[in-house]
């Protein structure tokens, strides 16, 4: 199983691409907070950007607190989403420890990644990357990596 | 939420009585948003026959039907009268804004009124808040910005934050406004109308979300337009050294203003080329939301505050007119000089290429004599870094009669001093082209006075010949093309990907087939109708006149042309009185 990691946050630019792209084509919706990914500044615009993803929490306390069943564990981390068993409780955002759950307040629904990598060719600085679940698993993300981002081209 | 694309929905706030209403205004096919729509709203809620500076003139911030829907469409246009020139204007600027407004649920903001107490407005999808903050009276820039952090923390990085500096408050005529730092709605004094209406800041959550058209056809055509922008080397210019590079560029052409236009070449340009910022203090890039190019070149900015090894450090962004207005133009040949100033000049809230052209003439002025240091306070001197940021903040504070009226534009003290054949003024100071005829006319008699209405700067290094219709034609069409961008809204940067067919196409994928099918006309009326305003609101074309510096002007190709230009100058004025009357009779 693939696993979506921001892991070289220090060169992204703060254009809120992949955002947009999760929210267009995974939730068919005009956002930059209906996503699975959202970045946000690290306090002020001078000190770069962050993410807020999932990180494939195994086991995943978010499903543990769900429910219904709406989110169940996937296979190698993270969740499995069936939006038609959710009753917008909001538990799942409570329990996740890093806030990557979004509650729409209109319809107070969860957004979370589901690790499909559609925003990945998005990002124009090659600060995403879809790793294989098991692999780097531990604090250190795997470092700069050797693409220089841009010319890994758009798509 | 759904977006009704057939009108354009404006969030109205008059400061005087805090009450705000939300308008469904308009044809989109007819002002299509943008530009157009900030001259419509004009028209119908400005007043043409009040002064500038009255308070019950309207403010407007407009985007487009595509914005936030695809890539570089990132931009807002600020609409307002201008207390520079008295006439209607715009200034554009992108940052998070443009996809705060599309997400709050707003095609445009429109403030009018002036609060009883200085004000900061908080704009959401949800709600619409008036603050009372006096406490930050005379704040400059920074300071403004962190305090208005605690305004919808709650939405933190999704929001948009612009204020004015004490510029703004003090009414300069080229107060600019701040907005998420490192963007500016800068030429034209817009922060000085937002300082008239006692409006600090203005917070603009982006906190809806939106259904979007059913089928393949957009995601489709969003895939295309990505992969051109980022894929190609379309836009590498622009994230690579950035604008920058045209230093040396224009240098080397005998194009690059010096000293105030004492000089158009300097071989100390190695100093403050766009190579040298790259090289030595870039820190990284940034971009406006929305745009994967990411052309904000931030440098960095290290300064000894104590004998001590005692260092602070700043992040100052450039690009390559405030490196021309604020270094080339005040003789400043080292980099971290030019950043210095810069950030001053961010801090107190002013735009730094009018401020800096309007310097370039002080200090010229003074080396020969027509002012003393009574006026200047202090020995201005081309090259002094420390001279000039002393005079910004006589420039603010309005510290004498001579920096008051400096503070109006370099005409307007020339004026009353002399020296007005070395005002590098055209419309309002210059840009940083001095490439010859067709530039110098199309800044001194376009639309905003700006290197930004037309390419006429790109003809002078293009063209072979003196066609003076040839010329003439190339400026109206090429504005009738930027017209079209500028009402989408998308960055100036992106006008090769965004052809007018692109734009239809990308009007017709979200289902506007209406306003896609009349968008060359509808273009032109907006065309129209911005030339219509600017004239019904004190604009003279007849009156245009461009100071004896640039007929002194050397570029690679020679010696100005004086009759040429002259020639460009009366041709140039019945093409924009037939275009402000073309198709009229209704108004
Ligand atoms: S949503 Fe949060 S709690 Fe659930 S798996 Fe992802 S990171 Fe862990
Ligand atoms: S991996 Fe898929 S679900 Fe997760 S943020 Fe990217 S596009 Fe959204
Ligand atoms: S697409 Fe990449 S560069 Fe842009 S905001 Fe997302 S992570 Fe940052």
């Amino acid at each position: 199983m693939k696993i979506l990691r921001a892991s070289r946050m220090e060169r992204c630019i703060g254009c809120h691409s992949c955002s947009l792209a999760c929210a267009r084509l995974v939730h068919k919706r005009l956002s930059w907070n209906t996503a699975g990914i959202r970045i946000s500044s690290a306090g002020g615009l001078s000190t770069g950007f962050e993410a807020r993803t999932c990180v494939a929490c195994n086991p995943a306390p978010c499903a543990t607190a769900c429910p219904t069943g709406a989110f169940s564990q996937r296979k190698g981390g993270g969740v499995k989403v069936d939006r038609s068993l959710c009753i917008r409780c909001g538990n799942c955002a409570e329990a996740c420890p890093v806030e990557a759950i979004y509650i729409d307040p209109e319809e107070s629904f969860p957004y979370v990644c589901i690790h499909c990598g559609r925003c990945v060719p998005f990002c124009p600085h090659a600060c995403l990357e879809l790793a294989d679940a098991d692999e780097g698993r531990q604090e250190y993300g795997g470092g700069q990596g050797t693409g220089t981002g841009r010319d890994h081209g758009g798509q | 939420m759904r977006i009704d694309f057939t009108s354009s929905r404006v969030l109205h706030v008059d400061m005087e009585s805090g009450a705000s209403r939300v308008i469904s205004f308009g044809t989109r096919s007819a002002h299509l948003g943008g530009s157009g729509l900030a001259a419509a709203l004009y028209t119908e809620y400005g007043l043409a026959d009040a002064p500038a500076d009255d308070p019950r003139q309207p403010l407007i911030f407009a985007i487009g039907p595509l914005t936030g829907f695809f890539p570089l469409m990132s931009k807002v246009v600020c609409g307002f009268r201008s207390p520079y020139t008295g006439e209607w204007s715009e200034s554009h600027a992108g940052g998070r804004l443009a996809l705060a407004m599309r997400f709050s649920g707003y095609d445009a903001l429109m403030i009018t009124g002036r609060a009883r107490s200085l004000s900061c407005l908080v704009v959401g999808s949800r709600r619409v808040e008036m603050h009372d903050v006096h406490y930050m009276r005379g704040q400059d820039v920074f300071t403004a910005g962190k305090y208005m952090r605690r305004f919808g923390a709650d939405r933190h990085g999704h929001r948009s934050s612009l204020r004015i500096g004490p510029a703004g408050e003090n009414g300069l005529g080229y107060a600019c406004i701040n907005v998420d730092s490192f963007r500016h709605f800068g030429r034209m004094g817009s922060g000085a109308v937002m300082g008239g209406k006692k409006l600090k800041g203005i917070v603009v959550l982006g906190d809806g979300s939106f259904t979007l058209p059913e089928g393949k056809a957009y995601p489709a055509l969003f895939k295309k337009i990505y992969s051109d922008v980022t894929g190609t080397d379309m836009m590498r210019k622009y994230h690579d050294l950035g604008t920058a590079e045209n230093l040396l560029v224009l240098n080397e052409l005998h194009a690059l203003p010096w000293r105030n236009l004492q000089q158009t070449s300097d071989p100390q340009i190695d100093g403050i080329s766009g190579e040298r910022f790259a090289e030595q203090l870039l820190l990284r890039q940034t971009a406006c939301a929305g745009c994967p190019v990411g052309c904000i070149h931030i440098g960095l900015l290290r300064q000894q505050f104590a004998s001590d090894h005692e260092y602070l450090y700043k992040q100052v962004s450039y690009d390559y007119e405030p490196i021309f207005a604020q270094g080339s133009m005040l003789g400043i040949t080292n980099a971290s000089g030019v950043l210095a100033l810069l950030d001053e000049t961010e801090k107190v809230g002013l735009d730094c290429m009018s401020s800096g052209v309007a310097l370039a003439w002080a200090a010229e002025a003074l080396e020969k004599g027509v002012i003393s240091e009574k006026e200047t306070v202090v020995p201005l001197r081309f090259g002094d870094v420390h001279s000039f940021i002393a005079a910004m903040g006589h420039l603010v504070r309005g510290t004498n009669d001579f920096y008051r009226l400096l503070g109006q534009g370099a005409a307007k003290a020339a004026a009353e001093y002399g020296g007005e054949d070395f005002t590098c003024v055209l419309g309002q100071e210059m840009a940083g082209y001095a490439t010859g005829e067709v530039f110098f006319v199309s800044q001194a008699m376009g639309f905003r006075h700006s290197h930004l209405d037309s390419g006429g700067y790109a003809y002078d290094q293009s063209a072979k010949d003196k066609d003076v219709d040839k010329a003439i034609d190339f400026l109206v069409d090429d504005e009738h093309k930027r017209v079209l961008i500028n009402c989408m809204v998308s960055c100036m940067f992106a006008r090769k990907a965004y052809t007018p067919e692109r734009l239809q196409e990308a009007l017709s994928s979200l289902g506007m087939t209406e306003a896609a099918d009349a968008l060359t006309d509808a273009g032109r009326m907006v065309q129209r109708e911005r030339w219509r305003l600017k004239i019904a609101t004190g604009y003279d074309v007849n009156a245009v006149r461009i100071p004896k510096r640039f007929k002194e002007v050397v570029t690679w190709k020679g010696p100005v042309d004086v009759a040429y230009m002259d020639a460009l100058k009366q041709r140039y004025a019945r093409a924009i009185l037939d275009m402000a009357a073309a198709g009229g009779g209704e108004n």
